[in-house]
């Protein structure tokens, strides 16, 4: 005779499923939306590196104090690329109106925003790996922990993708799209754009006190607040 | 949302303990041995202080309040509270800045508790705009709910990184850290501050309701004096 738990266990598993198939589904669709519009990634670059050299003008021609701010001028390219690609991220959704067909589908919507979130955080990865070589090619600012790098270029992606994917949600449907996804996203993400620029920057200018564990600790801790925030609270913002 | 007059009440005993405290205060607390005149601004900055804290924290429980019951009230609430933190953390940001340039020879510094409030300031009125943009009323109640949830959230974040980053601030200011002597024109100013809030507060979430009721307004029949705004 079965047990009266194991049918509700094997629902539970079956829900689980179909939630990581809907995940893996959605990131597939954004990943290959962002193949397919790649010209637009390479426009964004373009955007970082030119404000990378543009930074370098506010300070001037001194080679020690750029560098010591490499870092900081880093995450500020990143941070003012991220609000075009992010702005971008529900753009097709919106205008073709597939985000209803979307949420018309038997999918938990929360698959939809980590499907998206994670396919941004991937660009934003992509886009400040892309940007490293901007920083030692104009502000000398070389590290050899390349894979500590990597892994503070991923969680700060993170930090900015998770509150980033959601706000787009809401200012893809809006007029004044444009103005209000930074204004609502900077002072939000001050925490986790603090802990990227330090951690980078310790990474790059040496660290003698032993301050870049706080620094990831403080990072993890915002991403993991507003990745599980965020997919809570996402089917009521495209609710309709 | 009532009629009723408590508000006006509220807010004009608020209004009355302001004086009486910003009065005794300034005439008749003793002088600050170190600061001078300059430390009588505490009697306005730290009932401000308190103040902002609190309205931001009501906003809050009426956005989660929204996001779980529903119902306009809570939004006409949420959409007056917000305006409320938005401007206490302004004139906290401008008062502190009056106290810091003769204090620590700047207007601006880093400090944790400065830059939460300045970063609390562009967040809110980021939200408020966000509230400008959307015409659908049952999005702008949801999407302003969630936005505020979110950015209440981020508040011990943004004060354990920039605590992190750099710290000048002196301890926060409490009957307990402060002398006897300047006690009462505090405490007077802290109740002044907060029933005048929760009045205006009251009065502005009342407007929001009205407004709200009018933008759904059934279609007029034909005839009717649309200019006197008189059924």
């Amino acid at each position: 005779m079965e047990r009266p738990g194991a049918r509700d266990a094997g629902r539970g598993a079956g829900r689980e499923r179909s939630r990581l198939s809907g995940f893996l589904a959605a990131l597939r669709k954004d990943l290959l939306l962002q193949w397919r519009t790649r010209a637009q990634f390479v426009a964004v670059f373009v955007f970082g590196a030119t404000a990378l050299l543009l930074f370098s003008f506010a300070i001037g021609p001194d080679a020690a104090a750029l560098r010591q701010h490499s870092a900081g001028f880093l995450w500020l390219g990143l941070l003012l690329s991220s609000t075009l690609a992010l702005a971008d991220s529900f753009e097709s959704e919106v205008q073709h109106r597939a985000l209803e067909g979307l949420l018309l589908l038997p999918a938990d919507p929360r698959a939809l925003y980590y499907g998206k979130a994670l396919a941004n955080v991937l660009q934003l990865t992509v886009l400040g790996v892309g940007l490293v070589p901007v920083i030692v090619v104009l502000y000398d600012a070389f590290t050899a922990r390349i894979p500590a790098l990597l892994a503070i270029i991923v969680l700060g992606a993170a930090g900015l993708s998770a509150p980033g994917t959601l706000y787009s949600a809401m200012t893809a449907q809006m007029r004044a799209r444009n103005t209000l996804l930074p204004l609502l996203l900077f002072p939000l993400v001050v925490p986790a754009l603090l802990a990227a620029v330090k951690s980078t920057s310790l990474l790059i200018l040496g660290d003698p006190m032993g301050q870049l564990t706080s620094w990831v600790a403080l990072l993890v801790a915002f991403d993991a607040v507003y990745w599980s925030l965020c997919g809570l609270v996402f089917e009521r913002v495209v609710e309709d | 949302m009532g009629n009723s007059r408590w508000p006006f009440v509220t807010a004009g005993l608020g209004l009355a303990l302001l004086v009486w405290g910003s009065v005794w205060g300034l005439f008749y607390a003793p002088r600050e041995v170190y600061m001078g005149d300059v430390q009588r601004i505490m009697y306005v900055h730290v009932p401000t202080a308190w103040n902002a804290m609190l309205v931001l924290t009501f906003a809050f429980a009426c956005a989660v309040l929204s996001l779980l019951r529903g119902g306009w009230g809570w939004d006409a609430r949420l959409e007056a509270a917000v305006e409320g933190g938005v401007v206490l953390s302004a004139l906290l940001c401008t008062q502190g800045s009056i106290w810091a340039r003769p204090t620590w020879g700047v207007w601006w510094d880093w400090d944790p508790r400065l830059t939460t409030t300045a970063v609390l300031l562009f967040a809110f009125a980021g939200i408020l705009a966000l509230r400008g943009f959307v015409d659908d009323p049952v999005k702008r109640a949801v999407w302003t709910a969630v936005a505020v949830v979110i950015a209440y959230v981020d508040v011990p974040l943004v004060y354990f990184s920039v605590r992190w980053w750099n710290s000048l601030h002196q301890l926060q200011s409490t009957p307990e850290t402060v002398s006897r002597a300047f006690h009462w024109p505090l405490r007077i100013n802290a109740f002044g501050v907060l029933f005048l809030m929760i009045g205006l507060v009251e009065l502005r979430a009342r407007l929001a309701w009205q407004r709200r009721a009018a933008e759904s307004a059934p279609p007029l029949p034909s005839g009717v004096a649309v200019a006197t705004g008189r059924l």
